[in-house]
């Protein structure tokens, strides 16, 4: 059994950590569909995307490994740490849901990462650039694919528009923590490192306004729940997931193939 | 019966590897629309960087020869070999021809 690693609490690795388990934890959930969409040319385009997010985890883990760590790299980040050092947003770790619960999900948490992938080519650290780059088009791509989705199935027969509007009113309860600032955002924002998570609010907003109105789909009302999944207190999904992840690196430790 | 008909129709797809080259078919795929034939003509043929663009085209819109007229349509052209442009070098500029 390989023991966990452990983190300094350094502002610049937390910030990167947010990004890097968002997408490494949303990638492994779409997995899940490997082998089970409803058909099979769509099954291939969720497990790509799955890949797309694996693939911008790896680099902003590797990133991290390199600069806030000296001895960690990508897979140890990925497979080593408790839950409480994963600090993806909550809404990514929610159980894998039905095709509508998916396709929403993809819906906010691309138009996300796509607003952040463009704010982050102007980041002062010029290797998070090069990855916000190539990430801004995988991002751009998962939105329309979730939007066109959105519009199918939100605008479609009354079984797919009830799904969605119930999938729709239990995402929507997890966004507010996308945009919630604290001392790591003040801290990205004070080296240039990237914008404050608040910053990303308004244009997230007016994307989703726009996917939603074309879906026929309300808006959710706001609420007063509140998610912490960033700072590592997680639902009760996690553990699952992470057993799942963790399983084969904790049971053949450096297990490389 | 019904159940055929309430299938999605089928759609050929045809990728271009690289711009100059022309568009090759490689496949076909069940959608509802053009959009959605797009899109998964681009994530289930263009995975392995097949392509820089892709043609999407009802199967039903294509009209082909009949089979049977094989031996009348193109047996034909076989002993006419003059017909080749074999003698002819061409520029590499032209190369793809």
């Amino acid at each position: 059994m390989q023991a966990s690693i452990q983190l300094p609490t350094d502002p610049k690795l937390q910030y990167l950590l947010r990004i890097g388990d968002a997408c490494l934890i949303l990638g492994q959930r779409l997995g899940e569909w490997c082998g089970h969409a409803p058909i099979v040319e769509e099954d291939i385009a969720l497990s790509n995307m799955a890949l797309d997010l694996i693939g911008q985890a790896r680099g902003v883990l590797t990133l991290a490994g390199e600069q806030c760590l000296q001895d960690y790299d990508e897979d140890q980040l990925a497979f080593l740490r408790d839950e409480r050092d994963y600090l993806n947003p909550t809404i990514v770790e929610l159980e894998r849901g039905d095709f509508a619960f998916t396709v929403l999900r993809n819906a906010i948490v691309a138009t996300w990462l796509k607003l952040l992938w463009e704010r982050l080519r102007d980041t002062s650290d010029a290797e998070l650039a090069a990855i916000a780059g190539k990430a801004l088009k995988e991002a751009r791509y998962h939105q329309q694919h979730a939007a066109d989705w959105a519009v199918r199935l939100g605008d479609g027969t009354e079984a797919s528009r009830q799904r969605c509007e119930a999938a729709l009113a239990r995402l929507w309860l997890y966004t507010p923590e996308l945009f919630e600032d604290d001392a790591v955002d003040a801290a990205a924002k004070a080296s240039g490192l990237g914008p404050a998570a608040s910053e990303l609010r308004e244009p997230w907003l007016a994307e989703m306004r726009e996917i939603l109105d074309a879906a026929t789909l309300a808006l959710p009302a706001d609420t007063a729940f509140r998610s912490n999944g960033k700072r590592g207190v997680h639902s009760e999904h996690m553990g699952y997931i992470l057993s799942e992840m963790q399983y084969l690196q904790r049971a053949f430790p450096g297990g490389a193939w | 019966m019904n159940d055929v008909k309430n299938e999605w129709p089928l759609w050929e797809v045809f990728v271009r590897t690289k711009a100059g080259l022309d568009h090759k078919h490689c496949g076909s795929l069940h959608a509802a629309d053009p959009k959605m034939a797009l899109q998964m003509a681009r994530d289930v043929y263009t995975r392995r960087q097949e392509g820089c663009s892709v043609w999407v085209v009802r199967s039903d819109q294509i009209v082909a020869s009949d089979p049977g007229d094989k031996d009348m349509l193109f047996d034909p052209a076989e002993d006419k070999v003059y017909r080749h442009p074999t003698f002819y070098k061409l520029p590499d500029s032209v190369d793809h021809m």
